[in-house]
């Protein structure tokens, strides 16, 4: 299994050039112009992030995020969250470039491979940026009375946080 | 606007803590350094992004999401029963799934647009149960392969950046779970 996941990515490249190739794709043709896109995804997201991450470490060599998080930290205890997550928590359904930030920052303070860095990295890839999704949803299709759409979306967002930290420590520290 | 008023908050509240915990000069040192590592990430990540992206690409020209769309539909039909013989809407919505699995984001929300606006047709104004069900299955994450998670643990020096991927599967399998219940629950009292 542990095999497995290390091999992971250049087992997903082969057997995607080779699916490209049996359905007859130019494959790198593809590949190159993918990439490229990827570079108009980064010039994107420079801009916020140099913006936000500024913020985010200010926060941080404040002390804010430290009492906030020492604040919140009996309730997220409840939950099975470890405390340092707090800043993220706040900011993940609100803006996905903040949450990137943010995120990032947690990582490489407390490492990628760390408690916190694990528990941080699979909250992102485990949720989404809730209220934004909601505004261009209901924005585009003309809608008022938005209903349950919103308390049902933040128990989704509630679930992935508790479900994130469960499954790095079940997965990774066996407790 | 929004963005506005919450990094005005962060930076105005940084200022004032830093003074009153005694924080100031290292808020003033953060305020330098935070610029110059965001550019540092942003290049640490580009190139697993980027080849990602493109191991993506030839996924989408293989006619993958096609595939994908046809096994979703039974799934799709319990979802949304109302719409389970309107085979515009159905096209719609399994395209913007199998685009959210694969991570193409780009593909997936002008789709999730288009399915909001046709079922939208039948309750102008205001949020049928169905499209209720289509916003939390596109607030909830359910990519398979989180490539900017994954590149942001490669910049931070990670040898094994993809380990988290059951960890990530999990959690999404949960999550998705959990919105889709509560919207299934909330649909039987709401008015």
């Amino acid at each position: 299994m542990d095999l497995l996941f290390t091999m992971l990515v250049p087992l997903i490249m082969a057997a995607v050039a080779l699916y490209g190739m049996a359905r007859r794709v130019d494959v790198y043709d593809a590949l190159v112009q993918g990439a490229g896109d990827g570079l108009g995804v980064l010039v994107k997201i420079v801009p916020p992030l140099v913006g936000l991450l500024t913020a985010v470490y200010m926060l941080r060599a404040s002390g804010v995020l430290e009492l906030a998080s020492g604040v919140l930290a009996p309730v997220l205890g409840l939950l099975g969250i470890p405390a340092e997550t707090a800043p993220l928590l706040l900011v993940r359904p609100v803006s996905g470039s903040a949450a990137l930030g943010v995120g990032a920052e947690l990582i490489s303070a407390f490492g990628p491979d760390s408690l916190v860095g694990r528990t941080a990295a699979v909250m992102l890839g485990s949720t989404e940026t809730t209220f934004y999704t909601i505004a261009v949803y209901f924005g585009a299709a003309g809608i008022v009375k938005t209903r349950y759409a919103i308390p049902a979306a933040l128990c989704a967002d509630l679930a992935g946080f508790m479900a994130s930290a469960w499954a790095v420590r079940v997965i990774f520290y066996r407790s | 606007m929004a963005m506005a008023a919450i990094w005005t908050g962060m930076v105005a509240v940084s200022v004032l803590g830093g003074l009153l915990l005694g924080n100031g000069p290292a808020v003033a040192a953060a305020a330098m350094e935070g610029a110059a590592a965001a550019v540092e990430l942003c290049l640490s990540m580009a190139g697993v992004l980027c080849l990602w992206m493109g191991v993506m690409e030839v996924l989408r020209r293989s006619g993958l999401s096609e595939g994908l769309s046809r096994l979703l539909r039974p799934v799709l039909r319990w979802l949304y029963p109302s719409f389970a013989k309107d085979s515009a809407v159905m096209d719609s919505i399994s395209a913007n799934l199998s685009a959210n699995l694969l991570g193409l984001g780009n593909a997936a929300t002008p789709l999730g647009i288009q399915a909001a606006r046709q079922m939208s047709r039948r309750s102008p104004g205001v949020a049928s149960n169905e499209l209720c069900m289509l916003v939390v299955c596109n607030t909830a994450s359910v990519q398979l392969i989180p490539t900017t998670v994954a590149s942001v643990r490669q910049a931070a020096g990670c040898a094994a950046p993809f380990d988290i991927l059951p960890a990530v599967w999990l959690a999404s399998a949960l999550s998705v779970t959990v919105g889709v219940l509560a919207a299934k629950i909330f649909a039987k009292f709401w008015r």
